[in-house]
């Protein structure tokens, strides 16, 4: 790894307290602008370690019913990137918590890579998780990431081959997202075995030189406690979170998403 | 010119492969098989067995005299893929590839479907080769093409509504991925039109091209020469690379008709080349139809087989390097050309197709009579006369 991020700082902090990372991701624009500013509060305050900001994209296909339609509520609300810049640059006032860009390839592709890459690091976003962007498909995204010192963090599944995961990994910066199911985001099951082993085989052949995150269907405290005894060094909550934020009245989102935060933060100490 | 088997599945700058990495094993496999597959004379024959003896084909190449004197312009013929088992050109890939699924041993096909002749065409093939299909329509589409929901059940398939965005072709085409990405061990994709990942778009003009082919071989016979001008409708454009692929060598003028809905200037078309701008959907970089943030835009066309955001890669490479022309129809003209095919010939043509009638009969009157035009017929309109009906009925109304 050369050079040093938010995200690579924040995971030697947390190496040296013992701690594994929780990473909690939000929709930008959802329930609307004004909240997800006290969604992502409550985060701060509950203990998050990353935060991943979900651009909605119209055609999410990687993603679940749930956060379709968050996806969907926010565009409608007349989300755009001029309000996506308003919120990082509000979080950066009062935070120095790494901050992440989920979305789709046609929304960075359509801004010019290099032109956007620069923009948001200007602004304070420190890595870029886009689900449809292949490494085939890569180079001009990577320089763009190489040349504005974005992290660039892949995705991998339990059906990755050893030799894929091999070329994904020399391309990830930041922390390799290891998706948990096969399936879209935010369709839980109990914990199945093949994820468990697709867990240990992936940490094994990254080697500690880069971090792995497990992310999709993870929803609960005591599933993020087993995640990190089975050697994940960071959880991802997403759906999760906008069912919460679904359910709670506006006055009561900070503290109740903080206390969420909390809770699921608990379980990621090593003990 | 020609891109026969892109490595890296790219025409010029368009096409890749933009998908989840949970799917980049069963795209690897696909590509893997349908390259063993491609040449294999003991598939071709099987192919060919089903093509001739199920489908129908080959297809007739009519000669429109009725249309043509009425017209008075170059010679129309019409590459009849309406007569096609189940009405349209669709049959000629569901054979292809679940034949291709069956030799990879996947039992449970998906498929997306627009105006429902894809869904259609795979349900078909399935029953036929012993094959569970479901199949994702958008729900807009279910209501205004609702024969084809039955006639897919009918047929043995399952048909999920989708009603996530506009509940139309993009959106079906969504959640068939999805599905994929969650059942990607066992299921086989069987896209319909030439368009998503690599190797799909190539796989779908090599199984369409056999319309092109036999359109050489059939004017060969009748004019000793390959026609001057051939035409053909494009949403995903299956049909228009199917009839388009084995001419584009040729000294053929290669024009695709769009749809235009009420217009180019409103909000309401589905023009994706002529008014469209480069962007990545559905696993492909093509022109689409976006706002100024990259958000795909809701499309309209009186066709539901056309109501596409995006376009098939490759016909986005050959307007770049103006092999193709790509024009449109309206709403309007498409509804005239409908009529006109109908009472000159006796031929009732898909919505879709009657896109290309509309540009066919443009182009006919602008050639002299020595001139021969081959319009590609992708598919028959009975299940579009309610549609038509309706809006023939509320012109005469707003009189």
């Amino acid at each position: 790894m050369s050079g040093t991020s938010r995200i690579q700082d924040k995971f030697l902090e947390l190496d040296s307290k013992n701690e594994k990372a929780l990473i909690m991701y939000a929709v930008v624009g959802y329930p609307n602008e004004k909240d997800t500013l006290a969604v992502i509060r409550g985060l701060i305050k509950g203990g998050a370690d990353i935060i991943e900001l979900g651009f909605p994209f119209s055609d999410p296909l990687a993603d679940g019913l749930v956060i379709q339609n968050a996806s969907m509520l926010s565009l409608d609300k007349g989300t755009n990137l001029g309000q996506f810049f308003r919120l990082v640059r509000k979080i950066r006032q009062e935070s120095n918590i790494p901050l992440v860009l989920m979305t789709y390839t046609n929304i960075l592709y359509h801004q010019n890579y290099e032109k956007f890459f620069k923009e948001i690091k200007n602004a304070g976003i420190d890595g870029v998780i886009t689900p449809d962007m292949t490494i085939e498909e890569s180079k001009e995204y990577l320089k763009a990431a190489r040349s504005n010192a974005i992290d660039t963090i892949f995705l991998v599944s339990p059906n990755t081959d050893k030799k894929r995961l091999g070329r994904i990994i020399r391309q990830t910066t930041g922390f390799l997202y290891l998706v948990a199911v096969y399936g879209t985001t935010g369709v839980q099951n109990k914990i199945q075995q093949y994820t468990i082993d697709a867990l240990r085989n992936t940490k094994k052949i990254v080697d500690r030189k880069i971090p792995v995150g497990i992310g999709f269907g993870i929803s609960t405290p005591e599933d993020v406690g087993h995640f990190i005894k089975q050697g994940a060094d960071a959880v991802i909550i997403g759906s999760a979170l906008i069912k919460l934020v679904e359910k709670t009245p506006t006055s009561k989102l900070e503290k109740t998403v903080t206390e969420f935060t909390k809770k699921l933060k608990s379980t990621t100490k090593i003990i | 010119m020609k891109s026969r088997f892109p490595k890296d599945g790219r025409f010029g700058e368009f096409g890749g492969k933009y998908i989840p990495e949970t799917l980049v094993p069963a795209i690897e496999e696909l590509e893997e098989n349908y390259l063993k597959i491609k040449n294999d004379k003991s598939f071709k024959k099987e192919l060919n067995y089903y093509l001739t003896e199920y489908a129908g084909r080959p297809t007739p190449l009519y000669f429109a005299k009725n249309l043509t004197e009425k017209i008075g312009g170059a010679k129309i013929y019409l590459k009849r893929e309406d007569l096609l088992h189940g009405g349209a050109h669709k049959i000629n890939n569901t054979l292809g590839q679940a034949l291709l699924a069956k030799r990879m041993k996947k039992k449970r096909i998906i498929a997306e479907t627009g105006a429902g002749q894809h869904g259609v065409a795979t349900a078909m093939a399935c029953a036929c080769l012993g094959l569970t299909s479901e199949v994702y329509m958008g729900y807009k589409d279910t209501i205004r093409q609702k024969l084809n929901v039955y006639r897919m059940n009918l047929l043995g398939s399952k048909v999920h509504p989708v009603k996530s965005g506009s509940q139309t072709l993009k959106d079906a085409i969504n959640e068939a991925i999805r599905d994929w990405i969650t059942n990607v061990k066992d299921t086989y994709y069987l896209l319909g039109s030439a368009v998503g990942p690599h190797p799909y778009p190539v796989m779908v003009r090599d199984f369409q091209s056999v319309i092109g082919t036999e359109i050489i071989q059939q004017m060969k016979k009748i004019n000793k020469k390959a026609p001057d001008t051939v035409v053909a409708c494009v949403g995903g454009g299956s049909n228009a690379i199917g009839t388009f692929y084995p001419l584009i060598d040729s000294d053929t003028e290669i024009v695709g008709v769009e749809a235009a809905g009420k217009g180019l200037k409103t909000e309401f078309h589905s023009a994706t080349l002529s008014a469209g701008s480069k962007g990545v959907l559905h696993g492909m970089m093509t022109y689409l139809l976006q706002d100024k943030e990259g958000q795909i835009k809701e499309t309209h066309s009186i066709s539901a087989g056309l109501d596409y955001p995006g376009v098939g890669p490759e016909h986005a490479f050959l307007k770049d390097v103006n092999r193709v022309k790509y024009r449109s129809a309206t709403d309007k003209e498409v509804i005239e050309a409908f009529l006109l095919l109908t009472r000159t010939e006796g031929i009732i043509p898909a919505l879709e197709s009657s896109h290309a009638i509309a540009e066919a009969v443009k182009i006919a009157k602008s050639k002299p009579k020595s001139e021969s035009i081959v319009v590609t017929l992708s598919g028959r309109g009975d299940k579009d006369v309610e549609v038509v009906e309706e809006y023939v009925r509320n012109i005469k109304n707003s009189r």
